[in-house]
């Protein structure tokens, strides 16, 4: 009962406003969704520390309903808890509180909020069926689900045509990620005949020797479904060359990017390789693969940042690259800190964009930095939380002493990676050092683009400026509280001393699998490493946007290539455009004007009709009415008879 | 033998129809009668196919209901009944009815009439053959349902009906032909058209293969398959809104019902050699249209082509004989024929408003008709195949199937859910969202009451087989494992044959 309340609270606010919305008026629909889903994240806590810490049960399920029975195949909706479970529950649905709240406050003018509302709660509820799943099918349920919410979401503003393509791009995106993960889904049930978790996992060792071929080659079979998997995660979470619909899903209103496109939907792909982990511990090809994606959607994502000008562009970049990082953890085996980041990451993620959204709402809807400057003194509690989350995104700390929650997390990834003994683990850290470097540089951009030098806007938008409500920031206490404190109080049981026994076995691991434990036993200089390159990023933006503020449109202009190169994204979008989307409505012109009509009509019914009125009219002709003509006809028609025979007759 | 049910849900709409006869169509009041009585007719039949429901029998592999009839020969018997795989196409026809009746109610205006009695015949004829288990009774209803259909395109349809119906004319018949030139055969050589005899019967092997291509042929064109598939667009665009409903929703639905019925237990050897035909077609026909759906401009035209894309699944599902790929195809049939139903009803709403079906005059549709966006919203992912609708099942279900068959189907037939949400997001995106610059469009006004009692039940079905779709797929497991023992038992003893004759070769 207290599991299926957590799960179904959301869906039942999502349906009530969803359907009688009118009815029951804004106001009410707001409190009605935010009060169930703030329910549900009071619960969630309840469950983890029940979970986590008091009793350690690590394998409840509960079945609601028997869903698909064909064959070898039984499916059931039902709801499984353990640690790594309650972890994400409480994620969710805390986030998901706060931006119902926040939103209460963000939403206030838009005349179809009981619609926002809905769709808010019915995204929690997908993503809690996403988290909660004990087989592959609800969980792809989910994950579809959360894809459906975000089209919804992004195309909020469906007037906006930006928008409503924003909201197609990651759909589809999305269902190439999708089809590698429904063709894994396949691929475990032809080899285990079954999708249940708990088969599947317990069988897993089974699979080690087995192959499968595929164009000729043969590949191990875990590895082929380990890496299919891997391609629906690299589509949810925005990884490299999937990533194109991440920063454009910005279009949706922005207590949306806080909620789906940071803290919660974008990390399902890690919860997935996280939830399969007896899985990805066998196939190492895979997990070097993962590294290798993670590290460089890490560096390729804050490499973008440094010179967006948008303010949610810069957080999007971020959210992409610090989802590198927790990849990264994943693959080198240290999943626990895969997930510690992604616990820490929603609560300073979150709060960045709904810092941003709160400065984006007092300048009446300006987002371009450009534009902003010096808004300190305007809107300073604003600039207080934006700080933090700077501070805890950048890994603000001193080690061994205290740090704010991404000092713990993100350092942990960056250790690991040292640690790792795969051959890739030295491009990763190295790759993420650089990286570690370059968020502090664009966070400090940000805020200093925005928030210090004189005000840039026009005297209109200063005039408008003012702090938002209380409604819109006193939920972000929450998330303040998150932000500084998550990395110091749950450091232990994550990923130190208690790991194992808050673990339990919702993740597996090998048992030469000792990275947990090695990765605190670093040197000082590598412990030391990532604050350094943090403060070497804080310093160059200090020199650069508040010191010598001209020097970097020189830059720009100085170094014309890489700068466009870096403002267009890699060019992505481009050359996507270029090699998949027109291609495809092209092909559909010439497979529909060549195929269908010029040859399949052209040589079946369109041909044949034709020919038939032109043999009926030669035959029409044929009845001249001259008896010579008749006469002459019999005479060959007798004559090929005659012949026929004798030929025939000669025979026998 | 309890009360004669099948023949009495086959009777009933022609008793209908007579009713609707004798009623005089001069005035307005009459033809209002005449609507009622269509509607009534429609209703009491899908309760008593209800009926079938409560009543059936899921864990018997026999037929059921049956009824038998001394007719043309000792052995060309009136011979129906059920099993899990037609009773849901029954119920899925009946189901419809009421809702081509009242989707008509207002937009067919003249010759109301014969619409009327075209359309109740036409469904006599449509549950005659998801019932017959006699290759001649099959054979004519099967044949005879072009006869009211040609009528409903020709007659009540757009501006290029006529090209339309001689197209789709021109295909069935041709197809049919041959089929029909194999059952004589059949008739001939074994001396009955009984189905449940046939099945037993053990056709020379190489006779198979051509009475397998002659059934075959037909189905195909009825599905419709790649690369006969070029009528449907056609007359789907100049079908009156009814019409498509019947035409997506059931007709296309015999194609897949005939081959589950005739093709694989008559010809269990023809099905397995030409396996791979059947697998490249279908996947040709999933990607290929799916492409032609995304350069569409013109609504109906675009679900038409998704249509052949979902129907591939079907094909590709069955011809994996595993529990999986069968279900899964029997299940996108009844879930094709809801969610395209539904889709085509949509259509029908804005088109009886604006008369246009070219997706440019549309788009932002949605600031006057929001319920009616948020039903076509769901239809569309329903299209799309989002699980959680019954779209998504089948095509899990079918592709399950075939990837343990053949990996390189799944894998090719698995893009088509890429594409299909390429096309269908972008039909949504240009009908529903965007600003209004067409000045009819602002006049536009939502869902009226009769529409309303139209969509939702379209609605509430799709959600409701997508979350518990084993209300449908538990019928029929039993005659999909007869089915696949029958199969299997089959190509063990040509396996085994071939195994024979080499080792005679080889001595």
């Amino acid at each position: 009962m207290l599991y299926s309340s957590i799960v179904f609270l959301p869906l039942i606010g999502a349906i009530l406003t969803g359907l009688f919305g009118k009815t029951i008026g804004a106001r009410k629909s707001e409190l009605i969704t935010s009060t169930l889903v703030a329910i549900s994240a009071l619960l969630s806590w309840y469950v983890l520390l029940n979970v986590g810490w008091v009793n350690g049960k690590n394998d409840q399920v509960i079945v609601i309903l028997k869903w698909l029975t064909s064959g070898a195949l039984d499916l059931s909706w039902s709801i499984r808890v353990d640690t790594l479970t309650a972890v994400m529950l409480v994620v969710v649905n805390t986030v998901s509180a706060v931006v119902h709240f926040y939103s209460i406050g963000y939403m206030h003018n838009d005349p179809s909020r009981q619609r926002f509302f809905s769709y808010l709660s019915l995204f929690t509820f997908a993503m809690l069926m996403l988290v909660t799943s004990n087989n592959f099918l609800q969980l792809f349920f989910g994950w579809e689900g959360v894809g459906l919410a975000s089209y919804l979401l992004i195309g909020f503003w469906h007037h906006k045509e930006s928008a409503n393509n924003a909201a197609i791009k990651a759909f589809i995106v999305n269902r190439v990620g999708d089809f590698g993960f429904a063709l894994g889904i396949f691929c475990i049930f032809y080899f285990f005949g079954s999708l249940d978790f708990n088969t599947v996992f317990s069988n897993a060792s089974d699979l080690v020797d087995k192959k499968i071929n595929i164009f000729g080659y043969s590949i191990s079979a875990i590895s082929f479904i380990c890496f299919l998997l891997f391609i629906g995660a690299m589509g949810k979470s925005a990884q490299f060359l999937l990533h194109t619909w991440l920063p454009d899903a910005m279009e949706g209103p922005t207590p949306v990017s806080a909620l789906i496109h940071a803290a919660t939907m974008v990390t399902a792909g890690v919860f997935l390789v996280a939830r399969c982990s007896p899985l990805y511990e066998l196939a190492p090809s895979v997990m070097s693969l993962i590294v290798f994606i993670g590290a460089t959607t890490a560096i390729f994502a804050a490499s973008v940042a440094l010179v967006q000008n948008d303010i949610k562009k810069v957080i999007a970049y971020s959210t992409c690259s610090q989802l590198g990082y927790m990849f990264v953890a994943l693959g080198v085996g240290a999943y626990q800190v895969g997930i510690f980041h992604l616990f820490t990451h929603a609560f300073f993620k979150a709060l960045l964009f709904l810092g941003a959204g709160s400065v984006i709402h007092a300048m009446s809807n300006e987002q371009d930095m450009r534009h902003m400057g010096g808004l300190r003194k305007f809107i300073p509690k604003t600039y207080i939380l934006m700080l933090v989350g700077t501070l805890a995104l950048t890994g603000f700390g001193v080690p061994g002493l205290f740090g704010m929650a991404g000092f713990y997390s993100k350092d942990a990834i960056v250790e690991a990676a040292y640690v790792s003994s795969i051959s890739i683990g030295s491009y990763a850290f190295t790759m993420l050092l650089v990286a570690a470097l370059m968020t502090s540089f664009y966070s400090w951009r940000l805020i200093f683009m925005t928030f210090h030098g004189t005000p840039r806007a026009s005297k209109e938008v200063m005039s408008h400026l003012h702090e938002s409500p209380n409604i819109m920031l006193i939920p972000l206490i929450i998330l303040v509280i998150g932000s500084i404190l998550s990395g110091y109080a749950f450091y232990d049981s994550f990923i130190y001393a208690g790991f194992k026994e808050f673990w339990a076995s919702s993740i597996f691991i090998l048992k030469d699998n000792y990275i947990l434990k090695e990765l605190h036993d670093v040197s000082y200089l590598i412990k030391w490493s990532p604050t350094i390159m943090m403060i070497i990023g804080v310093t160059f933006a200090y020199y650069l946007y508040i010191r010598n503020p001209h020097i970097p449109q020189k830059i720009a202009k100085d170094q014309e290539v890489l700068y466009s190169f870096l403002l267009n994204k890699w060019y992505f979008d481009e050359i996507y455009n270029y090699i998949f989307v027109r291609p495809a409505v092209l092909v559909g012109k010439i497979f529909w004007k060549r195929g269908d009509e010029n040859i399949i009509n052209r040589f079946g019914p369109d041909g044949i009709s034709k020919q038939v009125v032109k043999i009926t009219k030669k035959i029409v002709q044929l009845q001249s009415g001259l008896i010579y003509h008749y006469a002459f006809s019999m005479i060959i028609g007798l004559t090929f008879i005659i012949t026929f025979y004798i030929i025939v007759g000669r025979g026998s | 033998m309890d009360w004669p049910i099948l023949s009495t849900i086959i009777l009933i709409p022609l008793l209908g129809s007579l009713t609707i006869l004798l009623i005089n169509s001069e005035d307005e009041i009459g033809n209002r009668n005449i609507k009622i009585v269509a509607l009534y007719t429609c209703i009491v039949n899908f309760l008593a196919s209800i009926f079938l429901w409560v009543n059936f029998d899921k864990l018997s592999s026999e037929f059921q209901f049956i009824e038998r009839y001394a007719w043309l020969a000792e052995n060309i018997t009136y011979h129906v009944g059920i099993d899990g795989i037609s009773l849901f196409l029954i119920i899925l026809t009946t189901f419809l009815m009421p809702f081509c009746i009242l989707a008509s109610w207002t937009n067919v205006k003249n010759k109301i009439k014969d619409y009327m009695v075209a359309f109740l015949i036409l469904e006599s004829l449509m549950i005659g053959v998801f019932c017959a288990l006699d290759l001649v009774v099959f054979y004519l209803f099967f044949e005879a349902c072009l006869i009211p259909m040609f009528l409903i395109i020709g007659v009540w349809g757009g501006a290029r009906r006529v090209y339309a119906t001689f197209k789709f004319f021109l295909y069935t018949l041709s197809g049919s032909v041959l089929m029909l030139i194999a059952i004589i055969y059949i008739y001939i050589v074994t001396g009955t058209t009984d189905v449940t005899i046939l099945s037993g019967y053990d056709f020379n092997y190489s006779i198979q293969n051509w009475l397998w291509l002659a059934f075959f042929i037909s189905f195909a064109v009825k599905m419709p398959m790649f690369p006969v598939h070029t009528w449907l667009p056609d007359a789907h665009v100049e079908a009156p809104t009814a019409g498509s409903v019947i035409l997506a929703g059931v007709l296309l639905k015999m194609g897949g019902y005939g081959i589950l019925r005739f093709s694989i237990p008559l010809f269990p050897i023809g099905s397995f050699v030409f396996t791979d035909l059947v697998f490249v077609l279908s996947v040709i026909a999933i990607i290929y249209t799916s492409f032609i759906a995304i350069a569409q401009e013109d609504i109906k035209k675009l679900i038409a082509y998704s249509s052949v894309a979902h129907m591939g699944f079907v094909t590709m599902g069955i011809f994996t004989f595993t529990d999986q790929g069968i279900q899964g195809g029997v299940f996108q049939m009844i879930s094709h024929g809801l969610i395209s139903s539904a889709l085509f009803l949509s259509v029908g709403v804005i088109y009886d408003r604006l008369h246009t079906r070219e997706i440019a005059v549309y788009g932002g549709v949605v600031k006057k008709m929001p319920i009616y966006a948020a039903f076509f919203l769901v239809f569309t992912m329903a299209n799309i195949g989002l699980p959680g609708t019954s779209g998504f099942v089948g095509e899990f279900l079918t592709l399950l199937g075939a990837f343990k068959v053949n990996l390189y189907v799944a894998f090719f037939a698995t893009t088509g859910v890429i594409l299909s949400a390429a096309y269908a997001l972008w039909l949504y995106k240009r009908v529903i969202f965007g600003v209004i610059t067409n000045d009819e469009v602002e006049k536009l006004l939502d869902l009226n009451l009769r529409e309303y009692i139209i969509l939702l039940p379209f609605v509430l079905l799709i959600i409701l087989f997508g979350v518990y779709p084993n209300m449908v797929i538990d019928l029929t497991a039993t005659s999909t494992t007869n089915l696949i023992d029958n199969y299997n038992y089959a190509i063990e003893q040509y396996q085994s044959h071939l195994v024979s004759v080499n080792l005679e070769i080889g001595t």
